[in-house]
Order: C-alpha cells, then structure tokens, then sequence
C-alpha cells in the first residue's frame, strides 16, 4: 500500500462542540434517520415491502374481494378498502422498525455510535422518523394505485390530508413498539416472526377489509376494539368513503377519529418510554 | 490536569457472570506514548478497551482518559478518543465514504468539514478507489483500514486499537503496520492490544503482558524478550550426523536438543542477524548437508511460559480439551513436544 508520506496537514484537531444543545440532538436525529433511509432504500426486502406490496395488495384485494363483499349501508368496495389497504400496508410495514433496530443491535455500529459524543437517544428517535417517512411513501403508493383503479374519496382536502394525517401518526406510535420488540428479541429473523406474528392479526381482525357486521361475536367484540378499526374507520370518515363500522354500537365506532388518536397516544405513551429504558439496558454493559 | 499521562487506570475489575475478566489491572501511558497491551485470548484485553472506551462500566477501580474520568465524564473523554474495535464496528450497506461523513457528522463535524475530513482519510488509507461502494465488498484488510481511519475522523488526541491486525494475512499485516506507525508520527497516545510479541515489539514503546484480568509483566520488548531467553534455532538434517551437536556448540547460548531420529536439533541462540548463514556455513564445512534452518523470533507463548512456567491459555485448554475427550494417548503426545521444546528453551 501507498501510505501518503505527504505530512499529513498540521491543521489543529478538530474541535466538536459540546453535545447536549439542541442543535447538536437535530443534527445527529438527521444524520442517523438519513442514514437509515439509505438503508431501506439499499435493502431490497425492505424496500419490496413499501413499494411492491402496496401495488400488489391493493389490486388482489380490490379485485378478489371487491367481487364478492357487499358493504352494509352500501356503497363501493373500492372506496371503502383503499382505506384498510392503507391500514393493512402501513401496520405491516412498521416491522421494519423492529428488523432494522435488531439489525443494528447484533452489529458493531451501536458499539461505534456509543464511542461517539452524540445524543443518545437519536439512534432511536432517527429510527422512527425514517420508518414514518417510509409509511408515508408507502401509504403515497398506496393512495396512487387506488386513484389509478378508481379511488375517488369523498370528503374535503382538509378531510382527505386528516385521514392520512390519522395513519401516520398511528404508524409512528406504533413504531415505538415495533421498536421494543426489535431490542428484545434476539435477531432480525425472530424480530421479524414475532412480529408476523402479532402485527399480522391485528391488521387482518379488523374492519380493514371486510365489514366486522358478520363476524362472530367474540371476533367482531375484538375488531371493534382493535386500534386498526379505530383508525381505519377516522380515515374513511375523514375521506369520506363508505363507512359501515359507523352504525356500530361501541365507542371506538361512533367515535373513530377521538379513539384513533388517543390509541395512538396511549401507545407513545407506554412505547417510547419503554423503548429507551430497554436500548439503554441492552446497549450497555 | 495535573499529570502528562493520558490513559490511566488504577485497579480496574470487570465481572461478566462467574468470569473475572478484569481482576485489577493499573495502567499508565504518558502523552505520546505507544503502549502495547499483550495477551492470550481471554485475557480481558477487550474487557479493559472498552471500559476505557465508555463502552463498558468497571464494577471497580477507576480510569482517566484526557484527564476525564471514563464513568462520570463519558461525553468529555468520547469526545477526546478514536476507537478501532477488536470487531468491525462500521456499517456494512453505506459506503466506506458515507459511514466517514456520518461518524464526523456524529462528532459534532459541520457537513462540509465531515466531508472534506473523509477525503482526506480515504486517501490517506489507500481506499479512494473504494471510497463510494458500500462496504460489502470490501476485503478484510480494507474493512480493517476503514475501521482505523473511523476512528481517526476527529484527530483524537487518544486512540485505543484493539488487535488491530488479528485474522490479517500476513501482507495486509505489515501494512497496517506502516499505517499505525504513520499514525502516530503526528505524537497522540495510543494504546494497542494484541495477541503477537513481534507487533508489539514493532510498534509499542512500552509492553504490559496481562493474563486472567492480571498485569504480569511489564516493559520494553528487549526487557520482556531478555527474559524468555533470545530466539530458538531449529535445524532439519538431511540424515543424522554425530558431530552435528558440536558443530553447533559455538553459536548457541544453551544446550542442543537432538531428537530421537538425531534429524532435527534446536537450541537457544541469540538473536544476531546472519545467525542461519554462519550455522549453515559451519555445518556445510563440518561435511553435514543441511535440509532446513529457521531462526525463531520468541513468541508470546514463550514470553508466557518464561513468566508463568505454563503456556497461554489456549494452549492449555486445547491440550485440556484433547486429553479429556480423546482417550487415545497419541493426543496426548501431540502436544508434548510443545512443551518439551518450551522447557529445552529455558533459560
Ligand atoms: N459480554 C461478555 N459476557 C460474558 N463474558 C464476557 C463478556 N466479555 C468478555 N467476557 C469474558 O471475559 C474474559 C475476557 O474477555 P476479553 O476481554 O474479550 O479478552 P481478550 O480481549 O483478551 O480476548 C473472557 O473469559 C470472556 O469470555
Ligand atoms: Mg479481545
């Protein structure tokens, strides 16, 4: 090797200035969440997950299902499930919080970012804002591919931004789970089964894509209650689409906005917190 | 600060589970210095980096980094260190350039300054050709050369690398010799661990060898090397030859060990250049033919065994390990030359 024996420049060291103000946690909160996106954007599965799946999902659900469901009140399936595509796609996706984070967690990049004099909690914070940046992408493919097989929501613009505005939020808080689940378990393929496992029922054990009104009572008590129902429904109000959870009778139907919003704060609530107690004890020793 | 030393540490202890890893080490390298930590796997080389690094907190004693105690200043002495892990600490989907730009950025760096800073260091380390594929492609010396050059970013006026050339081939080796001893021409402090006498020797001023969490030496290479009693001399004969013991008698410092096919000879020898063409000379006047000679540097077992009377701890283990499950006394056997040929070389 050509070690440059060209004495290297007597510039003085290069003096970082003190961590801890606010600028410093902005700017290492936007390095890693840049660094992140590079991540998704280079991982082909991750990247299949918020671009192909959509498309995909969107077009076997509409086609397949639209055929055969009819909504109670009436109205057009395909109005009514680019709502519980968007739910279904952005809930699944919030995975890759878990993947990535375990990722990094049984990688030596933790150890580096531990040796380096910036803010702590950033290694998380930058992880949920690249994952909701990503929904977002996600829940744009989504939206386009409804508008390109016929999606014409309803309601206003104001209603319309709401009824994303909803989803992204509840991705976001549920990326802090996402996240506490991808510190404890013990890799990317156990974050990822486990994760399957919880996120995918609960997506699918909704009013997402089909109407809960014949489901049997326990399952139907269940979706009323499940969050993604929750949400489901305030986008399709705030779209304007069809929106039959609305003649049911349990609060988070008649209330659907109130109660996805106070899900979604629930889960920061309990999430975040939680998340950084277990990065802090499991990066440390 | 009141003293010159940068790195000092005062009865570290580390437990992890049953394992001491640490059972009270002291360490002190002045400003400038190089210090080579050496010892056998297991040692609690790793253990005490890290503490001294932030990355690990000590269950007793207390260290100084820069003057700033590792446990209550962690943020004042990260922002004093450069750090090269024992394992590869970078990130494997960005490019070699990009995980640089990141790490200043993470330091504190402007962008352009983390930018212009990567530049420099890529081609200082010889990956500017590599600079914007992502490292997944890199080999393990260019992966070992970008860890180094990520710990470089800031100037740290302390750097801490640990077994920085271990899993290296022998060419990549040198070279990351040549690197580290550039490095250290601008005078930081450098504190280096390792498994190999000879990269200590090349490197470090001074050599603390530690093992089972201990200091048990200290001091230059020529002090450590003086006590395991020089280099060994090994010849193969092409057949046996009763004079060949005597032919070597003016050249060795001890006693000549003929094994049992009077083929093979070995004996302490002192380490002066030219040592293999004088004896072959002697043993080709004397009418003996010669098949093989190798000079051999001491190594860190011998080092061990000089200081502690039993082999590294690998050593014993694998000769624990094959005794204990393998019944066959020929396994045994294998590794009784090792030991025969350590106590031959005894001062
Ligand atoms: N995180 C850990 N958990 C359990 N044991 C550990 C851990 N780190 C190190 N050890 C143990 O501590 C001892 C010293 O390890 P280490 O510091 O890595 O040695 P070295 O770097 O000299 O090879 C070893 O017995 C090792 O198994
Ligand atoms: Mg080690």
């Amino acid at each position: 090797m050509t070690v440059t024996t060209a004495a290297p420049p007597a510039a003085p060291a290069v003096r970082p200035p003190a961590i801890g103000g606010l600028a410093r946690r902005f700017s290492d909160v936007a390095t890693l969440t840049g660094r992140n996106l590079v991540h998704i954007a280079r991982e082909p599965l991750q990247l299949s997950d918020v671009t192909v799946q959509p498309v995909l999902f969107t077009l076997l659900f509409v086609y397949v299902f639209g055929a055969g469901v009819v909504l109670p009140g009436g109205g057009s399936y395909k109005n009514f499930a680019i709502s519980g595509l968007l739910a279904l796609n952005l809930t699944t996706s919030s995975m890759g919080t878990a993947v990535g984070l375990s990722n990094d967690l049984n990688s030596g990049v933790i150890d580096r970012f531990r040796t380096l004099p910036m803010w702590r909690p950033s290694v998380l914070v930058g992880r949920s804002i690249a994952d909701v940046l990503t929904a977002a992408v996600c829940a744009a493919i989504v939206a386009l591919t409804g508008l390109a097989i016929g999606w014409r929501p309803g309601g206003s613009a104001a209603g319309i931004a709401g009824g994303f505005a909803v989803f992204l939020l509840f991705s976001y808080a549920l990326s802090w789970g996402c996240a506490c689940l991808g510190i404890v378990s013990k890799g990317p393929e156990s974050a990822q089964g486990i994760g399957l496992v919880i996120l995918f029922p609960l997506a699918i054990v909704s009013n997402a894509l089909v109407p809960t009104q014949h489901m049997p009572a326990a399952l139907r008590f269940i979706a009323n209650w499940n969050p993604v129902s929750a949400v489901t429904a305030a986008s399709r109000h705030l779209f304007g689409s069809p929106n039959p959870s609305a003649s049911i009778n349990a609060w988070p139907m008649q209330h659907p906005v109130a109660a996805s919003l106070l899900w979604s704060l629930v889960l920061l609530v309990i999430f975040a917190p939680l998340a950084s107690l277990l990065y802090r004890r499991r990066a440390s020793d | 600060m009141t003293s010159a030393l940068m790195i000092e540490a005062h009865g570290l202890t580390k437990r992890y589970g049953s394992t001491l890893a640490l059972n009270g080490i002291d360490l002190e390298v002045p400003k400038g210095a190089i210090l080579g930590v050496l010892g056998p796997n297991g040692a609690g080389k790793t253990t005490a980096v890290r503490i001294l690094t932030t990355l690990a907190t000590p269950d007793g004693g207390s260290a100084r980094v820069a003057g700033h105690d590792v446990v209550r200043e962690k943020a004042a002495v990260q922002r004093n260190i450069g750090v090269t892990a024992q394992d590869a600490t970078l990130d494997e989907v960005l490019t070699g350039r990009q995980n640089l730009v990141m790490i200043g950025r993470l330091s504190g760096l402007r962008r352009a300054d983390a930018r212009v800073r990567a530049t420099e260091l890529l081609e200082r380390f010889d990956l500017t050709d590599a600079a914007d594929r992502i490292l997944k492609g890199y080999s393990g010396g260019m992966r070992r050369r970008l860890d180094l050059a990520a710990g470089l970013v800031t100037r740290p006026p302390v750097i801490f690398l640990d077994e920085p050339t271990t899993g290296l081939d022998p060419t990549s080796r040198v070279r990351m010799w040549d690197v580290i001893r550039e490095m250290v021409a601008d005078g930081v402090t450098l504190l280096l661990t390792t498994q190999y006498l000879d990269e200590a020797d090349e490197l470090a001023d001074r050599i603390v060898v530690i093992d089972h969490g201990q200091v048990i030496a200290g001091g230059t290479s020529a002090e450590l090397k003086t006590q395991t009693g020089g280099a060994r001399l090994e010849i193969t004969l092409s057949q046996p030859h009763p004079g060949a013991a005597d032919a070597l008698g003016p050249y060795v410092t001890g006693v000549v060990d003929v094994s049992h096919d009077g083929r093979r000879l070995r004996a302490p020898v002192p380490s002066t250049t030219g040592l293999a063409t004088t004896v072959v000379r002697a043993l080709d006047q004397a009418g003996i033919t010669v098949d093989d000679v190798e000079v051999r540097q001491p190594s860190l077992d011998d080092v061990f065994f000089a200081l502690t009377g039993h082999p590294t701890r690998d050593a014993d283990e694998s000769a624990a390990a094959s005794t204990e499950s393998d019944p066959d006394p020929s396994a045994a056997a294998v590794s009784e030359p090792h030991v025969r040929d350590l106590e031959v070389a005894r001062p």
